[in-house]
């Protein structure tokens, strides 16, 4: 694999991991616990879709095969999504979802700190976009964390649940390949042997301040960003193409 | 938007509480008339107090509700693009539903009371939302044609004689400016596009149109409270006269997107300027306000499972506020 | 306990060198989640550099029933303002 290659293959990871994760937040929508969390929760929403379309529209160029943003979101298909095994886990309750944010966030707004300092200039101004954006994600994610971990019986008890059930997508995180091997080679990308320590070690302060224990060492699931996706993810692909794959070629 | 003067039928006024003089009543229609704006805090008519609450939660569950049709086609929006404007403009709904809401507590109801009527069904919102958005074209039909209808409604209450209310609406007028047109541009390629295409603005257009004129409400003579609404100046038009506006704006449009209004009767009174249309099926428009629209079961269990689903999230975000305060103290 | 999160009114400053300007409520059971809220309601379209939350509890307000005890008094004191002088023409930099 050359280094223009990867980088095409790295930018549509974190493409997928934000349209994925943003598709998600839009299934949410109009069944948030008050009105202003409808208003948060869109806001993240609409934050990945534009970091996705930037991504997609980035990683056309870097093909040069005139493939478009929505080429890339509508035209392909479950396997050749990269998007990370956590991103298309079915939503769940709201605990669900912040505990999934939380994760993520945590490790993608790292990710973003170090992609804005790459070499490849493009991805390092996209990144740097979107750290700003993730930043605040994080903050409200965190914040909803702690207050559901140290709010009532029910909602520890809830939120703790779905931190056990979660954790074992985090690994897939840090799973790196010959692609991150490259980017960080080439472009100046992450070091993930580094991001893990902070991701962690960011990830504890919260869950303590949260009164959660941290899951021990458990088995990690990985695949997605082989295409060797969940079962779930099937569904999400077939309902967001389905008008462009029911009219090929029409425009909207 | 969605002030249609729902629950009007059958309202039986409650005397007031506390006795109005002649006196304060005289001097507050004499601030009315000099078009002052009444605040919160002044005195003000138990019916007047009354109207508003009711129009504005109305007019806020609407926003609330309206969100579930458009939303409906949110996950599958053809397009990146179409799908963050689409999704930019639900969000704008709850945002709205939010300001209105605002506007009511001033009036010293709270929010949770009028959710609570809501679910209880004691509340309405409007028959509009109680439609099903079928396919991608309803969408396109929705923004052109409700959003169309709503900012016919809206622009008159920004000078509402309500300060809190009129603020708000001048707020939300200010965002909507570019619902309709998203909606008339989702048509537009439609209608540019493919047989099937146009088949699907079509269908849209027949299925939304007399829905979107009932929106204004019963006609002007089955209307009883708007005399005094008007009075008030909470309303600026009556229901028939922004019904005749929205219809002399609209069916040139439908022409310009070459699609046929489904309306035999409707012909331009070349005399007056104005579009003479045909009736509207009143008895449609009763039987949705009772409950029998298409989806007004649907709507309502979404947002009865919303609040239910959230009870012990908002249960949580307190107990964690109160723990935080103990320990500050 | 089922009761709603306390109401918070919002002050937005539009951009530096202006005053900061009620623009409306949030409810939001602490503190920071109603600079949240206000944040991800009142400034989507850029409308602000800086937010200010306060309980709506909080603020002490005037009587509207004393309106003209209140305010009237100030009224009749135009001596306040420059237009009550007399410049005459010719004289400039007053």
């Amino acid at each position: 694999m050359n280094a223009d290659e990867a980088l095409l293959t790295y930018v549509l990871r974190v493409a997928d991991n934000a349209l994925i994760t943003g598709q998600r937040m839009i299934e949410r929508v109009a069944g948030e616990a008050e009105l202003e969390e409808e208003l948060a929760n869109a806001n993240f929403a609409l934050d990945y879709i534009g970091q996705a379309r930037m991504l997609y529209t980035y990683a056309g160029e870097l093909e040069g095969e005139g493939r478009s943003e929505d080429d890339f979101a509508y035209l392909r298909d479950t396997q050749e999504f990269r998007n990370f095994l956590l991103a298309e886990q079915p939503n769940g309750h709201f605990g669900d979802a912040i505990v999934r944010q939380f994760l993520f966030e945590s490790f993608y707004l790292l990710q973003l700190e170090a992609l804005a300092d790459s070499r490849d200039k493009r991805l390092a101004e996209i990144a740097a976009r979107a750290e700003k954006e993730i930043r605040y994600h994080l903050r409200h994610a965190a914040q909803w964390l702690v207050r559901l971990g140290d709010g009532t019986d029910e909602s520890h008890a809830r939120v703790a649940r779905s931190l056990a059930e979660q954790w074992r997508y985090t690994g897939e995180f840090f799973a790196g390949d010959e692609v991150d091997s490259i980017l960080q080679s080439e472009f100046r990308g992450p070091d993930l042997d580094a991001l893990r320590e902070q991701w962690l070690a960011n990830v504890t302060e919260v869950l303590e301040e949260a009164t959660l224990a941290v899951p021990g060492e458990t088995f990690m699931a990985t695949g997605g960003r082989q295409g060797l996706h969940t079962e779930h993810l099937g569904f999400l692909i077939a309902e967001m193409q389905h008008l462009q794959r029911a009219y090929p070629g029409a425009s909207w | 938007m969605y002030t249609q003067g729902l629950d009007q039928k059958g309202q039986t006024s409650k005397p007031a509480a506390v006795e109005e003089s002649a006196e304060q009543l005289a001097a507050f229609q004499a601030r009315i008339d000099a078009e002052e704006k009444i605040e919160a805090k002044d005195w003000m008519p138990e019916a007047y107090r009354r109207t508003l609450v009711r129009q504005i939660s109305q007019h806020a569950h609407s926003e609330i509700i309206g969100m579930q049709p458009e939303g409906n086609w949110l996950t599958r929006a053809p397009s990146l693009k179409r799908k963050a404007i689409l999704l930019a403009k639900v969000q704008d709904e709850a945002g709205h539903g939010l300001y209105l809401y605002s506007a009511a507590e001033t009036l010293g109801v709270s929010r949770d009371q009028m959710v609570a009527d809501l679910l209880a069904g004691k509340a309405k919102y409007s028959s509009i939302f109680n439609y099903p958005t079928l396919t991608w074209a309803d969408i396109g039909a929705i923004g052109w044609l409700v959003d169309g209808a709503a900012i016919m409604n809206q622009i008159p209450l920004c000078r509402c004689s309500y300060g809190p209310y009129a603020r708000a609406m001048v707020r939300i007028c200010k965002e909507e400016s570019f619902h309709q047109r998203q909606g008339f541009e989702i048509m537009l390629e439609l209608t540019r596009g493919s047989d099937e295409q146009k088949a699907m603005a079509q269908d849209a257009l027949t299925r939304w149109w007399w829905p979107s004129l009932m929106m204004f409400g019963p006609s002007d003579k089955d209307s009883k409270h708007s005399a005094q609404s008007m009075a008030w100046k909470i309303k600026r038009f009556s229901n028939d006269e922004l019904r005749q506006k929205f219809v002399d704006v609209t069916v040139p449009q439908a022409e310009f997107l070459g699609l046929k209004v489904p309306d035999d009767d409707l012909e331009l009174d070349e005399a007056s300027g104005h579009y003479r249309y045909g009736d509207i099926d009143w008895q449609e428009f009763y039987d949705v306000l009772a409950g029998n629209g298409p989806c007004n079961r649907q709507r309502m269990a979404k947002r009865q499972g919303a609040h239910d689903d959230g009870a012990w999230v908002r249960e949580a975000a307190q107990a964690y506020a109160a723990k935080q305060a103990a320990k500050a103290a | 306990m089922n009761k709603e999160w306390p109401l918070y009114e919002v002050f937005i400053r539009s951009r530096s060198g202006l005053s900061h300007k009620h623009a409306g409520s949030v409810h939001a059971a602490d503190d920071q989640m109603a600079l949240d809220h206000a944040r991800d309601t009142y400034t989507r379209r850029m409308e602000g550099v800086s937010l200010w939350v306060v309980r709506s509890d909080q603020i002490v307000a005037s009587d509207p029933a004393e309106t003209s005890a209140f305010f009237e008094p100030a009224e009749d004191k135009i001596y306040r303002h420059p237009t009550f002088y007399e410049v005459p023409d010719g004289v400039e930099n007053l």
